[in-house]
């Protein structure tokens, strides 16, 4: 069975030295998860774009995506996205087996894998995600 | 025993749903991923491809469900994260109705969104 754990104060950054495989799951998952919720807000702004689209020029529309997709800047932020989305999905599928009470003597070995998962699915993605931007 | 780190107070209604949606959105957005990067890539959406796929019946119902549980899993993930660093007492109430202000416009503009991709005016 699992319990719960004090963790003492994570806010005082200065300790990142001592911290557990746990505990940079716990910072890498809550960071990951700040940046997709912020990253939603954004996404639906952008493909709000299709409200005038739909009553008058689809241009509106595909002109603002096809023009982002064109900036460099943007294609990187996405090799960004897709790292955290990725890792945060890695890693939450670890967190409801602990939750099932599957894998509790392992849970090193599968943050440290998530890990090496999410770098090997975000490195064969990179040509994909910037093909045509440079 | 195992040590166990969470934000969330174990097994109540909220730390369920969590859990019921994660396991959706694994799914989901990954799915997302796959058909707007690989299958089609993100630079050759157009509006009519677009409409196209939203007008597919199965394919509407999933995105609507998508933003809904995201939007959920987010906010409520927020939350639960403030509430863990320290927020109480009066801030924390105001927190969570700003969330919970902040989730449904989010969901209701992404909905209007959705119905845009359609064809369907949804302008006021």
């Amino acid at each position: 069975m699992s319990q719960s754990y004090d963790r003492g104060l994570i806010e005082d950054f200065g300790r990142w030295q001592e911290f557990s495989a746990g505990m940079w799951a716990w910072v890498l998952h809550k960071f990951t998860g700040w940046v997709l919720i912020g990253y939603l807000f954004t996404h639906i702004a952008v493909l709000s774009t299709a409200i005038p689209a739909a009553t008058g020029d689809p241009a509106i529309y595909t002109g603002t995506l096809q023009s982002l997709e064109e900036l460099a800047l943007v294609r990187v932020l996405e090799v960004g996205l897709l790292s955290v989305a990725v890792f945060h999905i890695l890693n939450g599928v670890r967190l409801l087996f602990v939750d099932l009470g599957v894998g509790l003597n392992a849970q090193d070995k599968s943050f440290y894998a998530s890990l090496v998962l999410t770098g090997a699915i975000v490195v064969a993605s990179v040509p994909t995600f910037i093909s045509g931007a440079f | 025993m195992a040590e166990r780190y969470s934000s969330f107070e174990p097994k109540g209604t909220r730390w369920f749903l969590q859990r019921l949606t994660a396991g959706f959105l694994v799914v989901v957005l990954a799915f997302h991923f796959m058909l707007l990067h690989f299958v089609h890539h993100a630079y050759e959406i157009t509006f009519m491809g677009t409409q196209a796929r939203m007008t597919q019946v199965g394919y509407f119902a999933t995105m609507v469900l998508f933003l809904v549980t995201a939007t959920f899993h987010g906010v409520n993930g927020v939350y639960n994260a403030l509430v863990n660093q320290g927020l109480s007492g009066t801030r924390k109430t105001a927190v969570k109705y700003v969330l919970v202000g902040a989730g449904l416009l989010l969901a209701l503009q992404g909905t209007r969104v959705a119905l845009a991709m359609t064809g369907m005016d949804v302008t006021f």
